[in-house]
């Protein structure tokens, strides 16, 4: 059923264009974000609610008000010389044209003409633009106020490095949780998790305090949890598959210039590491730690050229370093070929720091692993493009904190940066989780594919999240006003257009069943067709 | 049964926009907004018009009438003792043409011809007031026009009488307050007057 809202009266394409609300309806019952159609003369619309206001055709109504007591006069004058009006931004062309009927919805050139007829949009309509779930698609949420599913294209949103923003407590975590799932049921790709609050792997809490199962118990066979903390990991009684230590002789310059900030080191202490490296060799950071004679300091410096003040500066940094406890003098297995192994495998591979989620800790961790990762992933690739072959399975790296690896002052020499940037020629993309978007470099937010947030309030986080969209003025209004929860806006290429989502829900049984419900017809279907083959 | 409309007077001066009819009967004159209508028998037109403004005044111009009650106990004993009186006064009404019917059609705008001299004119019955008013084009004729009667007055007027001719007069007046809202979108100040004498 078509639901008549009102004609348009007004608009650019620039902006928005102005709907005149009928008599009939109630400019209360209008929100935000909902969708609505707009019957062109040749050209069907589909298009977002992004203001309402309120009109009238005198303006001595509003100077000498009538008397609302009176209702026959309030029922003359609403609808008539007072109305309510709202802003659409159309964004597809849904039907009319050759191109929209021939390749699904395109994205609008113009504007509907004066007086077309807007109309809530129907269920059919949003299945035709967000798709039904499909083997590519994901169902993330509900629009607001109806049952449809919106999916996600997920094979298109690998593809580019992606974010996920809302202020803390507004459901990011959960959010992630979900688009995981997704990616690990349908997309080619691997994940790699820095799970800073070990909130990935085997468990988490909700807001409530309640705990929900999170991707290892849902998904056992794809998932890897690895960790920093087994002490922790054991009272948690989380089966895990791997303890990451990390040896001294594995850190490198590279390593310890990104924790400039975190770890107070000036510029000087950061070249001062290069010098040493090159002077020391490999246990350079345990030979700085552990120099204490006064002398000998003194000689190194003198023939390093160093400042003593500098010196001291460093070896106060690399002292909290060498105080993590999975930092050990030299670890046996290495941690990166474990991580490969895994991922070569199809599996996602969650890496828990349990109690030592400091920043510290986990910017030194997450850098290290995924720089040497991402080495071997170049070679591979360079080495398939050589040899015309397949490049390696897409890897999606998950980061949170991530204003604090992609902030401007280190995006552009740290790995997360380049792969920012350099995007998918080496088969690596990231999943960007953060709070305050602002922090992040310009650069690296403008390479996102598709920004999924929930609510932000602070201005400046706002705009760099909303940076480069299309109907940038109009999605701001829709973004303050999203709910505190469960509520995000979907941009970007994996969304035909801007959306916001009632995430799916995540955390009762009900939901757990509807996510492994295709795991598990799946994974049948691949035991009948290996029992068949068996007896070929 | 249907209502017979009930022939009031007759049609004495005429124009495109308006005619002027004088009474049978001293003071019988329809209300204020009533909608009235004579009909032109050669060319088969109904005029429908709202009368918009009435008199009673001698019948000669240069003859006005004089006070006479000084002795009679009350009013009517002027009448009792001067039965002249009721011949040398007359009542009249003038009607502003709002439509007109042809070819069993009604069109809420100015009819071709005006009316004729000596026509009769009928007060339209409950019926021929629901038909005609189920359009609300001719209040744009109403208020738009300049008679000793203030339009507004006249517009409210129209509209009450017309009311009690619908079943659910509220719901025909608030229709026809929409109307006129959206005639006066610019005049506040106009709209609140007619419909505060609507209520």
């Amino acid at each position: 059923m078509t639901e008549r809202l009102g004609i348009v009266i007004s608009g650019s394409l620039e902006k928005a264009v102005e709907v005149r609300l009928d008599g009939a309806v109630s400019v209360e019952d209008m929100a935000v974000g909902r969708y609505v159609t707009i019957e062109g003369q040749k050209r069907r619309f589909f298009g977002m609610i992004t203001d309402i206001s309120l009109g009238v055709t005198d303006p001595a109504l509003t100077i000498t008000p009538p008397d609302i007591t009176d209702s026959f006069t309030s029922e003359v004058l609403i609808g008539t010389s007072t109305f309510g009006t709202m802003q659409v931004s159309p964004y597809l062309v849904i039907g009319g044209d050759v191109d929209s009927l021939l390749e699904g919805p395109q994205p609008v050139k113009t504007v509907p003409s004066h007086f077309s007829v807007v109309n809530l949009a129907s269920q059919a309509d949003i299945e035709l633009v967000f798709g039904s779930e499909d083997e590519g698609r994901y169902y993330i949420g509900t629009p607001l106020d109806m049952e449809t599913k919106i999916c996600l294209d997920l094979p298109e949103l690998v593809k580019r490095s992606n974010g996920i923003f809302g202020k803390s407590g507004t459901g990011k975590t959960f959010l992630t949780r979900i688009l995981l799932i997704g990616m690990l049921q349908k997309s080619t790709a691997a994940n790699l998790i820095f799970d800073m609050h070990s909130e990935y792997g085997w468990a988490g809490t909700s807001e409530g305090g309640t705990s929900v199962k999170a991707l290892k118990q849902l998904f056992p066979a794809k998932v890897a949890v690895f960790t920093l903390d087994e002490e922790n990991a054991r009272r948690r009684k989380v089966s895990t598959d791997f303890a990451v230590r990390i040896g001294y002789d594995e850190i490198e310059p590279e390593d310890i210039s990104l924790l400039r900030q975190t770890l107070n080191l000036t510029d000087l202490a950061v070249e001062a590491v290069y010098q040493l490296r090159r002077h020391l060799g490999k246990s350079w950071l345990h030979d700085t730690v552990k120099l204490q004679d006064p002398d000998e300091i003194k000689a190194l410096v003198e023939s390093l050229r160093i400042h003593e003040s500098t010196f001291q500066n460093l070896q106060r940094g690399l002292a909290t370093i060498e105080r993590l406890p999975f930092v050990i003098p030299h670890a046996q297995d290495n941690a990166v070929e474990r991580v490969l192994g895994f991922l070569d495998q199809g599996m996602n591979v969650v890496l828990e720091f349990g109690r030592y989620n400091d920043i510290a800790a986990y910017i030194l961790v997450a850098n290290l692993l995924t720089r040497r990762i991402y080495d071997r992933y170049r070679e591979r690739t360079e080495r398939a493009l050589g040899e015309g072959t397949a490049g390696p399975t897409p890897l999606v790296i998950t980061i949170e904190e991530a204003h604090r690896f992609l902030n401007p002052e280190v995006a552009s020499h740290t790995i997360f940066g380049t792969i920012a940037r350099e995007m998918r020629k080496y088969n690596v993309s990231l999943l960007v989780i953060d709070q305050r978007p602002s922090g992040i470099d310009t650069e690296v937010m403008s390479q996102l594919g598709t920004k999924i947030t929930c609510l932000l309030d602070n201005e400046r986080d706002v705009d760099s999240v909303l940076a480069g969209a299309s109907g940038r003025t109009a999605l701001r209004g829709v973004l303050a006003r999203l709910e505190s929860k469960q509520q995000a806006l979907i941009f970007g290429h994996a969304v035909p257009m801007p959306v916001v989502v009632k995430t799916r829900e995540y955390g009762s049984a009900q939901s757990y069943r509807e996510f492994t419900a295709i795991d598990q017809s799946a994974s049948q279907e691949q035991v009948e067709k290996d029992i068949e083959e068996l007896w070929q | 049964m249907t209502e017979i409309s009930e022939k009031i007077a007759e049609v004495i001066e005429a124009s495109t926009a308006d005619f002027t009819a004088q009474c049978y009967e001293l003071y019988q004159l329809p209300p204020l907004g009533s909608l009235v209508k004579t009909s032109d028998k050669e060319s088969d037109i109904e005029i429908y018009g709202v009368v918009a403004n009435a008199t009673t005044t001698g019948i000669e111009p240069g003859r006005r009438p004089i006070a006479r009650g000084k002795d009679e106990p009350d009013e009517e004993a002027i009448y009792r003792s001067s039965p002249q009186l009721a011949r040398l006064l007359r009542s009249e009404f003038s009607v502003l043409v709002v439509g007109h019917r042809q070819d069993e059609r009604l069109y809420h705008y100015l009819p071709p011809q005006p009316a004729r001299i000596h026509g009769f004119v009928y007060l339209c019955n409950s019926e021929e007031t629901r038909n005609f008013s189920q359009s609300l084009d001719f209040l744009n004729i109403l208020l738009n026009t300049r008679l000793a009667v203030p339009a507004d007055e006249l517009a409210a007027a129209a509209l009450r009488q017309m009311s009690q001719a619908h079943e659910d007069s509220h719901a025909f007046l608030v229709t026809a307050g929409k109307e006129l809202a959206s005639l006066l979108g610019g005049d506040y100040r106009q709209l609140k007057s007619i419909l505060g004498r609507l209520k």
